[in-house]
């Protein structure tokens, strides 16, 4: 069971990365569809730059350094040129699809095996190694697990106690009213976008150099847009997201395992398990009270 | 969706608009492809020759064409109707597996009605995968391009697991299913490798866009694109126009999946279109989001899918360039119409 846990734990820090970063942009009214090319080319670059330099680390760092750029252009493109924000995601996703791509065939001589690279140590805490459960589950992960826990506990803070929170809600909710009380709608989005992009490259990072140490093309399957549906699905609440992410990862550990298992009935069945999981809890859930802005550029001088 | 205006092109700008972006996304890959150490110039005379330059190229560019015009032409409608659908992937996916449960079964029928029903059932199955998205949207507001894609990854197992068991061909190791039977298959012209199939993208596309311009749900179709709440006070029921106009674009959308099958593969295989659904989206854009614009575009991009392959082999360009030249044509043409919006407004 407790194996069982950790390995569901373990699926859920990408989403959980991701989602939680991006819950900054959906809440300032950024439609941030282009989370999955952001979460591919975390994922490459990481894993590129670990095989390269040999480190683990090295390689998030330079990830998290094209990140910046991707949310430079990111923002350019959402906030500054006012594009419609589904069709950029379109865009933005394909060609991460195609970057990514042309660059491990081109860095890669891709042979019998998928080249390895140097995975994140794992942190020991003796204070929990007493503890039943606890200390079987939250000893001997990496980093970009206590990452990710830090940012539910600082994203709770942040959007319900303090006064930054309360200034996205409002440019995303109402960016006029926050504009007329001298706000900068545009400033805001993209600190945003910043913020989402770059946990969306630690999220892409946690599924290479954190866990599996290859790449292959389109290896985040989907996760991007899940990361979006566990917002949904979350109510625009940080304790939302994190159960969205908790269900989506349970739940991929779960088809994992009946694969393991093994039994007459095809694998592709368990391999979609997650995705149908996630249509039903975002049919249960039903629409969530979206900002009232989400989606739609800031025209300072309409509506 | 205010964008759709600016995709929404009339006459000869939808012929031109096309063919500049994909132009501009041609000399971004360009410079991609220097970057390896190509000289693109003489990449891209590679690609060129390839796809249009001998009629064997030109016959294999046709076949990638149809796929890519049938669910261009299906997310074009969709788009119409201001709906992104962005499950063409799921739908095509649904389409070739019934059409090819029906193409493998009832072997006592006549080619007359075992074709035509092996694509009416796909059609069937491709409608309904795209109408699931539209009800949800219209009775419980959910998000239809996550529900879209979510049924995608749903689909393509779904097809994966039929093809590994109940479709599987008997007594065969390989996981694929029976061969089509030929009272299924899709009759060739005389000569060549090219299907009847490709006859049906133009009875289609033209009917679009016949229905479009002249007919009463064409109009309603654009009102809702245009405004959905306008176009209530108008009169128009919009929740149904969605519905509607989500079930035809899986319905069209089937027939990327089924034609595929039926035409040219003759066995259906895990993985026997990957990405055309997606594809469909920069299709449908380039080509204005007009009916014969999405063809045009159809066919620039299968050229260009077509003559990557001959690229790769002898430039060492990978084939994955083909989206980057894709994508830089989309996210040039909406970046130019940002830049374009700022400067006049100055």
């Amino acid at each position: 069971m407790e194996l069982f846990i950790v390995s569901g734990l373990i699926l859920t820090i990408p989403i959980l990365l991701a989602s939680m970063g991006d819950l900054y942009a959906e809440k300032s009214g950024v439609l941030n569809l282009g989370i999955e090319a952001t979460m591919l080319m975390g994922a490459y670059f990481s894993y590129h730059f670990a095989y390269f330099l040999d480190s683990a680390a090295k390689g998030i760092f330079v990830a998290l350094g094209i990140g910046v750029l991707i949310a430079l252009i990111n923002g350019l493109f959402l906030v500054t040129l006012k594009v419609d924000q589904v069709v950029y995601g379109v865009g933005i996703n394909m060609l991460a699809a195609g970057l990514t791509s042309t660059l491990f065939r081109k860095s890669f001589a891709i042979g019998s095996g998928y080249e390895k690279c140097p995975l994140l140590p794992k942190i020991q805490i003796e204070a929990l190694n007493g503890i039943p459960y606890i200390g079987s589950i939250f000893n001997n992960q990496n980093i970009l697990f206590y990452l990710a826990i830090i940012m539910v506990v600082v994203t709770i803070i942040v959007l319900k106690k303090t006064k930054a929170g309360l200034v996205i809600r409002a440019v995303g909710d109402n960016p006029h009213a926050a504009d007329s009380l001298g706000v900068s709608v545009v400033k805001v989005r993209y600190l945003c976008i910043l913020v989402s992009t770059l946990f969306g490259v630690l999220g892409g990072s946690a599924l290479t150099v954190g866990d599996l140490r290859f790449f292959q093309d389109g290896m985040t399957a989907g996760r991007g847009y899940i990361a979006l549906a566990t917002i949904i699905f979350g109510r625009f609440s940080p304790l939302g997201v994190l159960m969205g992410a908790l269900l989506f990862g349970m739940a991929d550990a779960l088809q994992l395992k009946m694969q393991v298992l093994g039994s007459q009935i095809p694998y592709q069945l368990y391999i979609m398990m997650p995705y149908v999981v996630t249509l039903v809890a975002l049919f249960i859930v039903g629409s969530s009270i979206a900002p009232k802005y989400q989606g739609k550029p800031f025209y300072r001088d309409r509506d | 969706m205010k964008i759709l205006e600016k995709f929404k092109l009339k006459g000869l700008a939808s012929l031109v608009f096309p063919i500049l972006s994909i132009l501009l996304g041609l000399f971004g890959a360009g410079i991609v492809i220097a970057l390896m150490g190509v000289n693109p110039i003489l990449a891209y005379k590679e690609m060129l020759s390839g796809s249009l330059g001998s009629f064997y190229g030109l016959s294999t560019t046709l076949l990638r064409f149809t796929p890519l015009a049938f669910a261009g032409l299906a997310v074009t409608l969709a788009f119409r109707a201001g709906v992104f659908n962005i499950g063409v992937e799921g739908q095509l996916y649904m389409g070739a597996l019934f059409a090819t449960w029906v193409g493998t079964s009832f072997a006592f029928l006549p080619a007359i009605i075992h074709m035509p029903l092996a694509l009416l059932v796909g059609g069937l199955a491709g409608g309904f995968w795209g109408f699931i998205p539209g009800y949800f949207k219209v009775k419980y507001n959910l998000n239809v391009i996550l529900v879209s894609i979510f049924l995608n990854f749903v689909a393509i197992n779904l097809l994966g697991a039929a093809v590994s068991s109940v479709l599987k061909a008997p007594g065969q190791g390989i996981t694929w299913s029976a061969k089509i039977l030929d009272s299924a298959e899709l009759p060739y012209f005389p000569g060549t490798t090219l299907h009847v199939g490709i006859l049906l993208i133009f009875i289609l596309g033209f009917l679009l866009h016949y229905i479009m311009k002249n007919t009463t749900i064409g109009y309603e179709i654009d009102a809702v694109g245009l405004n959905e709440d306008a176009s209530q006070y108008g009169g128009i029921n919009g929740k149904k126009v969605i519905m509607l106009a989500m079930f035809f674009s899986g319905f069209i959308a089937s027939f990327s999946g089924s034609v595929e099958i039926l035409g040219i593969q003759h066995r259906l295989t895990e993985n026997f279109l990957i990405d055309y659904g997606y594809n469909a989206i920069p299709v449908a854009l380039l080509g204005g989001l007009h009916p014969i614009g999405t063809l045009i575009s159809a066919f620039l991009y299968g050229a260009i899918i077509n003559g990557s392959s001959s690229m790769q082999i002898t430039m060492g360009v990978p084939v994955s360039i083909v989206k980057i030249i894709m994508a830089l044509a989309i996210l040039g043409s909406i970046g130019m119409n940002g830049v374009r919006k700022i400067v006049s407004n100055r």
